[in-house]
């Protein structure tokens, strides 16, 4: 059986956990799959997670679950998993599987491959796919040693609407938690966003985004006559925002916004895994980029090797001509 | 307050890895190391609370002997000593031993804290660090953007998605992952290089059995199958600048 470990926040689902349960379909061990949701008053989630092609519906619902915490989910998802014997332990790549999933693999002393993009058969072996140095590899991994695996996707690897429905609702089982609140020792606070979002960069149409390509921000005037004259928002990757040259709020990636517009224009950015994830969904993608290594071209539909500082006013003459 | 920083010395941000004969790791022989940028962060991060509130901050990596370089930049931008956990085999080892040879090398050390980047840039798993909390048995906290120390507690930010935060309060000592970003890096300065040259660097062995340590193994390692086809534009800056245009209006149809 293959156990799948759904994220929710306040009751609502991540709808990461939908791609999971298409990846915990697709590798299918014969003994169906299993979800796991974890929270307090998330009878809905449960429900909601019931619809997925899978053979049961585990819920924990206790008070002490209401705010995440590593110690809690570690805790109860191994108790959990002694009792249940999965092959595999799937879940979403998300900052919170972040935090927890290695601490259950080691509490556990069980395998962790984490970030995986595909499935693979290595000889008589499952390997998963992954990438690595900064995406410009890819590595086929085989965890090592008994079972449970356990697996994290990067979000958007998998499709969520690729993720089989049953025929009928699933059964949802409660499950009580053995849990000795004393026992947590992370006080969370609730989650806060920093500064209400001036700029929806979801809503954009044309989005033209710098990375450190760039270089130094006396530089942005030329990403900036570009963006003008595509009438485009101006975005950036993580590190621009981090040096103060762009706002936080103009950052896209997994820590960032996520946007999908009509166009995005790349400019000085290699593409690191954590910006991909926030623009990849883009309808045509642009790369200008010195470094034709660079895995921001594995997503580009149309790729320009070369100076951005000569490249991109020459776009701007071209696009004004 | 005393403080551990873990460092990994990973494959240059700007060098481009070629896979070796067996196709299963990089060719080391042409290759370039630097500091793993968000441990870089990390000892930024624990010189400032030393300045703030005493005590030392011990560098420890665990690798080959080439390691020795980045402990001596992180001794020479102000740690005062550091352990390194030296074994040939620890280059291209996985999050699991990693983070086993480190706990066996810090755990009589009795840390206030242990700070570690939130994942390395080369094989980037984003395990070592709370691995290593779970072995030692400390609490932890990953992806933080702001650290208070307030007497015997530790009060974080730590970074959620799509711009959330979220304050956590943990018990020290406590493990925390840091995020690149949280602090402007300081260079070393020369007089830092020259007091680096006086600073003690303990050698360890890896202290466990490093195969039975490790947790995963690369059967294949190779460039990446492209997505989607990519159009490269060939041509001067003019000249490739025009027909992407041409392209963008006339093909994609989003101009």
């Amino acid at each position: 059986m293959i156990l799948v470990v759904a994220e929710q926040r306040g009751g609502t689902l991540n709808r990461a956990t939908w791609e999971t349960i298409a990846a915990a379909q697709q590798m299918g061990d014969g003994a169906g799959v299993a979800v796991a949701v974890l929270g307090a008053g998330i009878a809905a989630a449960a429900a909601e997670m019931a619809a997925a092609g899978v053979h049961e519906v585990i819920a924990v619902d206790d008070p002490a679950l209401e705010w995440y915490t590593s110690d809690a989910y570690t805790e109860v998802l191994g108790q959990l998993i002694g009792q249940l014997g999965p092959s595999h332990v799937l879940l979403p790549h998300t900052y919170q599987t972040r935090d927890f999933a290695p601490k259950l693999a080691a509490r556990l002393d069980r395998a962790l491959v984490t970030d995986v993009t595909g499935l693979k058969q290595a000889g008589a072996e499952r390997a998963f796919v992954r990438p690595m140095f900064q995406g410009k590899l890819t590595a086929d991994v085989v965890p090592l040693g008994p079972a449970p695996h356990i697996v994290t996707f990067q979000i958007g690897a998998f499709r969520a609407d690729q993720a089989a429905r049953g025929a009928a609702a699933a059964p949802v089982r409660a499950v009580a938690a053995a849990l000795d609140p004393s026992k947590v020792r992370e006080k969370p606070e609730p989650p806060f966003q920093q500064a209400k979002q001036a700029v929806d960069l979801s809503q954009a149409e044309r989005i033209v985004s710098v990375g450190r390509g760039i270089k130094g921000q006396e530089h942005l005037p030329v990403a900036r006559a570009l963006a003008d004259a595509l009438g485009a928002e101006l975005a950036a990757s993580r590190p621009i925002c981090d040096a103060g040259w762009l706002p936080m709020e103009r950052q896209v990636g997994s820590s960032g916004q996520t946007v999908a517009p009509k166009l995005y224009v790349a400019l000085g950015i290699s593409g690191a895994i954590q910006h991909l994830v926030g623009m990849k969904g883009s309808h045509t993608i642009v790369a200008i980029n010195k470094d034709a290594d660079a895995p921001i071209f594995e997503v580009a539909d149309y790729g320009i090797v070369g100076d951005l500082f000569e490249i991109v006013p020459a776009v701007v003459a071209a696009l004004k001509a | 307050m005393k403080i551990a920083v873990c460092i990994k010395h990973v494959l240059a941000r700007d060098s481009q890895p070629t896979p070796d004969a067996e196709k299963t790791w990089i060719r080391e022989s042409d290759a370039a190391y630097e500091m793993n940028e968000p441990d870089a962060y990390a000892l930024e991060e624990a010189l400032r609370l030393k300045e703030k509130l005493g005590g030392e901050v011990v560098v420890c990596s665990a690798g080959p002997a080439r390691v020795s370089q980045v402990i001596r930049e992180a001794l020479a931008r102000g740690a005062d000593r550091a352990i390194h956990v030296e074994d040939d085999t620890l280059g291209r080892a996985d999050a699991a031993l990693v983070a086993s040879t480190l706990s066996a090398a810090v755990s009589e050390e009795r840390f206030d804290l242990i700070l570690t980047g939130l994942q390395s840039d080369d094989q980037g798993s984003a395990q070592t660090g709370v691995l290593l909390a779970e072995r030692l048995g400390l609490p932890h906290a990953t992806i933080i953007m702001e650290v208070e120390v307030q007497g015997p507690v530790v009060r974080v930010k730590r970074e959620l998605e799509g711009g959330w935060f979220q304050w956590v309060t943990l018990p020290l000592p406590a493990l925390l992952t840091i995020q690149s970003g949280i602090n402007q890096l300081r260079y070393a300065t020369l007089k830092g290089i020259m007091a680096a040259k006086k600073k003690e660097i303990r050698k360890v062995p890896a202290g466990v059995d490093t195969a039975a340590q490790q947790k995963q193994k690369i059967v294949a390692l190779y460039t990446p199958e492209k997505a989607k086809k990519t159009q490269i534009i060939e041509g001067g800056p003019a000249d490739a600048a025009s027909e992407l245009v041409r392209r963008l209006r006339e093909e994609a149809r989003v101009i």
